[in-house]
C-alpha cells in the first residue's frame, strides 16, 4: 500500500482542521483507551516480571530459562501474536493486552535483575553486618538502589507499548490506531497524521516523565549530591 | 556506656563447601574485654573468615564463638549483629542515604525514637571529628577519610561493646591511614571497646594491637601475643619472616623516649669558662658541647670553635637537629640521631624545657 500517493489525489491538504474540530470527543476517547491499555500492560507486566525477578534472584538457575522464555515471547512479531491469540480470546481489548504484557516481560525482568545485581557487594555485606533481616535488606537496600535501573526498564517498556497499542487497533483494541486504520482505508491523511502524531507525542511525554521520575527518586545520583 | 565484652573462640573451624583445605583450623583465641586484637597474615590465612564468624556472616563448620560467655550461635542472628559494630574495607556506606541516615542505621533497626537517634548521631559526628554540615550529604560527596570516619560512627551508633573491623584502612592513602589509626587509638582510649581488626599490614598490627594474632595459610595460628613480645621472640621461622626486615626498628616503634632515662649529656651553662667546657667534653668523650640557659638548651659548639675564647657564648651556636619529646617513639628518636652531627637526640618536654639527651647505645640496649 502506498497511502501518501493516494492521499494527494483525494484531498487538497494533508491536514484537515475541520475534521479535527469535529472529532475532539473521539480523539479524547481514543487517548483514554490508549493510556488505559498502556497502563494495564505495563502494570500487569511489572507485577509478573517482578515475580519472575524474585524467583531468579532467589534461585539463580531459574534466571536463564525465564529470560529465554520472555525473550522468545519478545521475538514474536506483534501482529502475528495478536492473530494467534484472537481464536482464544476473541477480538478486542484482551488479545492485545495479553500480547503487550508479554512484550514488557523481557525488558522489565532484565532491568530488575541487573539493577539488583548492580548493588555493590560491600553495601550488601555492610547491611547484613548491621543486622538487617533479609527481606528488610532487600526492600530498603537492594531494591532501593536498583530503582534507577527498574524505572529505566519501565520507561523503555512504556514507550514500546505505546507504539504497539497502535497496531492493536487492527484486532479491535481501540486507541490511536483506529484513526490510522480509518485513514488508510479511506485514503484520508488527517486521521493518520492525528493518530500517528498523538501516539508519538504520548511516547515522548512518558519518556520525559519517567526520566524526570528517575532523577527525582535518586537524589544521591545527581552531580554534586547534597552539597 | 556499654560494658566491654570478651570474645572467646574455641576450636573454631571453617571448611568452605567443595574445598579440600580448611580456611580456619581449630582456632583457640581469647580477646579480653576492652582490648584490640589484630588478626594478621598472608592472603588465604582465614583472617577475614575468622572475623566474619564472630558476627555470623559466615557460620563455622565446627567450634564455637563465645561473647561474654554466651555462644554466638544461640543468639538470634540479627540481634547478635545489632550488638556488634562492623566496619569494612570500602566502608560499605549506603550510597542512597545521607550521612546522618547512614549513622542512624542500627538505632533505627533497634527502633530508637527520632530524638534519641538524632542526638546520638550528632554526638558521634562530634566524637569522630566530622563537621555537622556533612550530615545532610550523600557519601559520594565525602573524601575517603571522611567516609571511613562515617563508617566507624555508623558502627558505634548503638554503642555496641564489640567492634569488628575488616581491613578498615586499606582503601585510603598512607597519610590518611596513619591519621585514622591514631584517631582509632585515641577513640579506644576513651571508649574501651573490644575490637577485632583484620589487616595484611604488619606495621598496622604492631601499631594498633594490644595483641597481634598471626595466622598462616590454612587458618593455622602461628603466634598470639602483645606486639613487643612477638617481635622480641617470634615463635616460628614463619612469624620471623612475616614480621619481615627491621624487626629491631619495629620494636623500637613500640617504645618511647619516656621509657628510658635520658642523661644530662655534655652540657654547660651559657657563660661558663671554656676550660670547664673542655672538661665536660672530655668526661663524655665528645668533641662538642651543649649550651644551656636556665631550663632551655640553646644549641652546641664544636670544641675547636672555642679555641681562643674565654667563656662559652651564644654567638655562632649550632641548633640541635634532633629534638624529641617523651612521647616520641624510640624509632623516631633513632632516626633523628642518625641524621644529627652530634649523634644525640635532645629531649624537651611539652613546655620546651630541656630534659636530657638520648644516645644511640641507650636505644640499642632496649632491643638487645
Amino acid at each position: 500500500m502506498t497511502p501518501v500517493l493516494v492521499l494527494a489525489s483525494r484531498h487538497d491538504r494533508l491536514l484537515s482542521w475541520d475534521w479535527i474540530g469535529d472529532h475532539t470527543d473521539e480523539i479524547w476517547e481514543r487517548t483514554l483507551q490508549h493510556l488505559q491499555l498502556t497502563g494495564y500492560a505495563v502494570g500487569i507486566g511489572f507485577v509478573i516480571a517482578m515475580a519472575m525477578a524474585l524467583v531468579s534472584l532467589r534461585w539463580r538457575r531459574a534466571y536463564a530459562p525465564l529470560a529465554a522464555f520472555s525473550g522468545t515471547l519478545y521475538s514474536i512479531p506483534s501482529l502475528a501474536l495478536f492473530a494467534i491469540l484472537v481464536p482464544y480470546t476473541g477480538l478486542g481489548f484482551r488479545p492485545v493486552l495479553i500480547a503487550l504484557v508479554t512484550y514488557t516481560l523481557l525488558i522489565l525482568l532484565r532491568n530488575i535483575v541487573a539493577g539488583v545485581d548492580g548493588v555493590p557487594p560491600d553495601v550488601v555485606e555492610a547491611a547484613e553486618g548491621m543486622g538487617y533481616e533479609p527481606w528488610r535488606r532487600f526492600l530498603a537496600v537492594d531494591l532501593r538502589l536498583a530503582t534507577p535501573a527498574i524505572i529505566g526498564g519501565i520507561r523503555v517498556a512504556t514507550v514500546t507499548v505505546i507504539g504497539l497499542v497502535t497496531v492493536g487497533a487492527l484486532v479491535g483494541s481501540g486507541g490511536y490506531g483506529v484513526f490510522i486504520n480509518d485513514g488508510l482505508s479511506r485514503s484520508f491523511s488527517t486521521p493518520i497524521l492525528v493518530g500517528g502524531g498523538l501516539s508519538i507525542a504520548m511516547a515522548l511525554a512518558f519518556d520525559l516523565l519517567l526520566t524526570l521520575l528517575q532523577r527525582l527518586v535518586t537524589p544521591w545520583a545527581r552531580p554534586g549530591a547534597g552539597r | 556506656m556499654s560494658t566491654p565484652a570478651a570474645i572467646r573462640l574455641h576450636q573454631l573451624t571453617k571448611r568452605y563447601p567443595g574445598a579440600d583445605d580448611l580456611a580456619v583450623d581449630h582456632l583457640d583465641l581469647t580477646v579480653p574485654a576492652g582490648e584490640i586484637a589484630v588478626l594478621v597474615g598472608p592472603s588465604g590465612c582465614g583472617k577475614t573468615t575468622t572475623l566474619k564468624m564472630v558476627n555470623r556472616l559466615i557460620e563455622p563448620t565446627s567450634g564455637t564463638v563465645e561473647i561474654d560467655g554466651r555462644p554466638a550461635g544461640e543468639v538470634p542472628v540479627h540481634e547478635l549483629r545489632r550488638g556488634i559494630g562492623y566496619v569494612i574495607q570500602h566502608t560499605g556506606l549506603f550510597p542512597h542515604k545521607t550521612v546522618a541516615a547512614n549513622i542512624a542505621t542500627v538505632p533505627r533497626l533497634l527502633g530508637w525514637d527520632t530524638r534519641r537517634t538524632r542526638d546520638r548521631v550528632e554526638e558521634l559526628v562530634d566524637l569522630l571529628g566530622l563537621d555537622r554540615t556533612l550530615l545532610d550529604r550523600y557519601p559520594s560527596a565525602l573524601s575517603g577519610g571522611q567516609q571511613q570516619r562515617v563508617g566507624v560512627a555508623r558502627a558505634l551508633a548503638a554503642d555496641p561493646p564489640i567492634l569488628l573491623m575488616d581491613e578498615p584502612y586499606s582503601a585510603v592513602d598512607p597519610i590518611v591511614r596513619a591519621r585514622l589509626q591514631d584517631e582509632l587509638l585515641e577513640l579506644q582510649r576513651r571508649l574501651r571497646k573490644t575490637i577485632v581488626l583484620v589487616t595484611h599490614d604488619v606495621d598496622e598490627a604492631i601499631k594498633l594491637g594490644d595483641r597481634m594474632v598471626i595466622l598462616n595459610v590454612g587458618g593455622v595460628l602461628e603466634q598470639a601475643g602483645p606486639p613487643a613480645e612477638v617481635l622480641a621472640e617470634p615463635a616460628s621461622p614463619f612469624v620471623a619472616s612475616f614480621l619481615g626486615e627491621e624487626r629491631g626498628l619495629k620494636r623500637l616503634s613500640l617504645l618511647h623516649v619516656r621509657d628510658i632515662t635520658p642523661d644530662d649529656g655534655p652540657v654547660v651553662d651559657l657563660g661558663a669558662t671554656v676550660a670547664h667546657a673542655r672538661e665536660v667534653m672530655q668526661q663524655h668523650r665528645v668533641d662538642w658541647v651543649g649550651v644551656r640557659e636556665g631550663d632551655r638548651l640553646l644549641g652546641w659548639h664544636w670544641g675547636t670553635d672555642l679555641d681562643g675564647a674565654g667563656t662559652v657564648e651564644a654567638d655562632g651556636i649550632e641548633p640541635f637537629r634532633a629534638v624529641v619529646s617523651p612521647a616520641t617513639t624510640l624509632r623516631a628518636a633513632l632516626d633523628g640521631i642518625v641524621g644529627s652531627r652530634t649523634n644525640v637526640a635532645v629531649v624537651v618536654d611539652d613546655d620546651g624545657r630541656y630534659r636530657g639527651m638520648v644516645r644511640i647505645d641507650e636505644i640499642s640496649e632496649r632491643v638487645r
